[in-house]
């Protein structure tokens, strides 16, 4: 896909600030529970804080779909790939919750199918590269 | 869906980037549609063949009456 295209500029710089916060939320929440033993309302809020990055790039995605209204071809490949990676994290979240109902698996905090999901957009790419062979020459 | 858009670019020296940057979209969206492996909306359609001042029909060729020719 073409980075010089504004859409994906604005996409790459809005996750580029989004993951550089995360990092920050992520010490930081880290400290707070090592050192101030939060309790109640405050520590919920504090263990939800480093979520909210992750939710700002499914965000930023959403928007990147919206941005390419112009571009049908370039948005059809982006939604094929967000489909891949779903259909990915999905499967893979639902047969690890059988696994685990039935110990056969060990338990697995849930948003590591956040993270599967990101590494469904690469197998959602590769989806693309086979199914366009020809068309990106 | 078979269409003359490499004919009627290269008629008028363009090249996919220059087309693309006509449509606003990218090259790879033209590269594409050139290619037959992407069929465009009916706007997008409309778009190009405004573009090159011709109907639609003038850039794409109906995939039904291109089989009933084949029958």
């Amino acid at each position: 896909m073409k980075m010089s295209n504004p859409a994906f500029r604005r996409y790459t710089w809005s996750v580029v600030l989004l993951m550089t916060g995360y990092v920050l939320i992520l010490f930081g929440v880290n400290a707070f529970f090592d050192h101030g033993a939060p309790t109640g309302v405050s520590a919920y809020l504090a263990a939800a804080l480093p979520a909210l990055p992750i939710v700002g790039v499914f965000f930023v995605i959403g928007r990147l779909l919206v941005d390419l209204k112009t571009d049908e071809y370039v948005r059809m490949l982006l939604v094929r790939q967000t489909l891949v990676a779903t259909a990915v994290s999905l499967t893979v979240a639902t047969v690890w919750g059988f696994l685990e109902s039935f110990d056969l698996a060990p338990h697995l905090e849930a948003y590591w199918f956040a993270v599967l999901w990101f590494a469904g957009l690469g197998v959602g790419n590769c989806a693309n590269a086979f199914f366009e062979r020809g068309a990106s020459e | 869906m078979k269409n003359r858009l490499r004919v009627l670019r290269a008629e008028r020296c363009w090249s996919q980037s220059d087309l693309a940057e006509r449509l606003e979209v990218s090259r790879q969206s033209v590269n594409a549609i050139e290619t037959g492996k992407y069929d465009p909306s009916l706007p997008l359609a409309f778009r190009i063949a405004e573009l090159f001042d011709l109907s639609i029909e003038d850039v794409f060729e109906s995939p039904s009456r291109h089989s009933s020719k084949a029958i």
